[in-house]
């Protein structure tokens, strides 16, 4: 097994302790209008993936699915079960975010790289490659800020997906780009695939979950609602959202 | 802890490039720009201060200078520290990485800095005569020691950022009254035995002490100032470090 939750539950906190400062918060303890709310974003949920499995994750908003994906890749912890990952993750959630304007786009590919914990050797055999699916061979010294938004989530994607990664993890990526390299973007994950790797995907387009994922994983407000055959899963879905 | 360090060598490298190209913006002058603050500073306050204190100490504007440097030293690893862990929530919200590489990425580029100051520091030094001995090698170790303290002080206030956004504002007045209290332009001879002995609750005041009993004494600094440098660096990371590995996974519900 190279993904494995066992009753992972997971709590959040919501309230007034964002944002504020020190004088804020003295003053609202004192008045008694501080609230903290805590809630389970994830509760109980349990399943396993071969090596080679693409799973895709399913839900409306405030399902718990990005909670899920953060106890996966370790930037969470759960308050209760346990994950356990064999292997390396090649994964950022929200794919176009945490890109520094000011740098070049060589730069951001550099660091976004070593941010997913490849080697600088690995990036500088991969780095032509990288740029040439993103088809930004001409922009690389440009500053990040000067892209447009559908050409940072494809130059994020290849990065992602370029380097062969053990465990794929994609949120929302596929939503984004042309149709053209969309449409290229999804044969890049299948080849992923077929050489073996572990994908995790989390989509609000059924339709691309039902082409692509061979398992299914339907959340709903943190619960898990049924785990299983891609098939079957998307049609219970489906059937749920149009009685809705 | 090695292994770590491998793994992530190469992230810490590019993030050390980063923050140096957004410091100086790319260019050689803004490095130049970077030294001239601290110089400038240092020109005002001798012409000012020399008047008045300059005359009963000798080398007095080395006197000031080597409080200046490393108060600022100081206060520009720490505040500009502070904000790393908030101006990097954008990645570690997204991507498990260890949280404390943002600051000390952050605090390389402090220390090139402060390395270029001490550079221009012992320059005026040998042209206002001061005289070289081989004790000067000590001062490597309150530069140690100082480099650790600015570390876990930088840990400390980058996780009192995140919970509390006024910490920025609270910090300017803090540093301003430190640096009265820090004896960078005037001497503490005039105080009372017990008064000076409260100006070591300063670590800073501790650093400074111990830079200019060696360049402009030429003497050893006493035992308890070896001791406190080590100490207050100790307690600083310590502090800092348990308050990450405390707050590790509960930092992202603050950003």
């Amino acid at each position: 097994m190279v993904v494995e939750l066992d009753q992972v539950s997971i709590r959040y906190i919501v309230g007034d302790f964002k944002d504020i400062g020190l004088k804020d918060y003295i003053i609202r303890k004192l008045k008694g209008n501080f609230t903290v709310n805590e809630f389970l974003a994830v509760d109980n949920v349990s399943f396993s993936l071969e090596k080679g499995d693409m799973l895709g994750i399913i839900g409306t908003n405030g399902a718990g699915k990005s909670t899920l994906l953060k106890a996966i890749t370790g930037i969470m912890r759960p308050t209760k079960g346990y994950v356990k990952v064999t292997g390396n993750i090649a994964a950022f959630l929200e794919l176009a975010s945490g890109f520094d304007g000011d740098l070049t786009v060589r730069e951001n590919t550099y660091l976004r790289g070593a941010m997913l914990g490849y080697t600088r050797e690995f990036m500088d055999e991969m780095y032509d490659e990288i740029i040439a699916f993103a088809e930004l061979e001409e922009s690389q010294d440009r500053p990040f800020k000067h892209l447009s938004s559908g050409m940072k989530s494809r130059i994020a994607f290849s990065i992602a997906c370029l380097v062969n990664p053990d465990i794929l993890i994609l949120d929302e990526v596929l939503s984004v780009g042309d149709g053209a390299f969309r449409k290229k973007s999804e044969e890049k994950m299948l080849e992923i695939i077929r050489n073996g790797a572990t994908t995790i995907l989390v989509s609000h387009s059924l339709e691309q979950v039902r082409t692509m994922c061979n398992k299914v994983l339907w959340l709903d407000k943190g619960k898990q609602i049924a785990f299983g055959a891609a098939k079957e899963i998307c049609d219970q879905y489906q059937k749920f959202l149009s009685q809705k | 802890m090695i292994e770590k360090f491998k793994k992530y060598k190469f992230l810490f490298e590019e993030l050390v490039k980063r923050d140096f190209k957004k410091k100086y913006k790319r260019t050689v002058l803004g490095m130049l720009w970077s030294l001239l603050s601290p110089l400038m500073q240092l020109a005002v306050m001798s012409l000012v201060f020399t008047n008045l204190f300059g005359k009963t100490t000798a080398h007095y504007t080395i006197y000031l200078f080597a409080g200046n440097i490393l108060f600022s030293y100081f206060r520009d690893a720490t505040y500009t520290g502070m904000s790393s862990l908030v101006a990097n929530a954008g990645i570690f919200t997204k991507v498990n990485v260890p949280k404390y590489i943002f600051l000390l990425s952050q605090n390389v580029s402090s220390f090139i800095n402060f390395c270029l100051t001490l550079v221009v520091f012992f320059l005026f030094a040998m042209l206002d005569g001061v005289a070289f001995s081989w004790k000067f090698l000590l001062l490597v170790y309150p530069v140690l020691c100082l480099v650790i303290f600015n570390i876990g002080f930088g840990l400390i206030l980058s996780a009192l950022f995140v919970f509390y956004k006024d910490t920025q504002y609270l910090y300017d007045i803090f540093t301003m009254l430190l640096m009265y209290l820090s004896a960078i332009f005037y001497k503490v001879d005039s105080f009372s035995a017990t008064g000076q002995q409260l100006f070591k609750l300063n670590p800073i005041y501790v650093y400074i002490t111990y830079f200019r009993t060696i360049v402009l004494e030429n003497a050893f600094p006493s035992a308890d100032i070896y001791v406190l440098c080590i100490a207050y660096a100790l307690a600083a990371i310590l502090l800092g470090g348990w308050i990450y590995k405390r707050y590790n996974y509960k930092f992202l519900y603050y950003v």
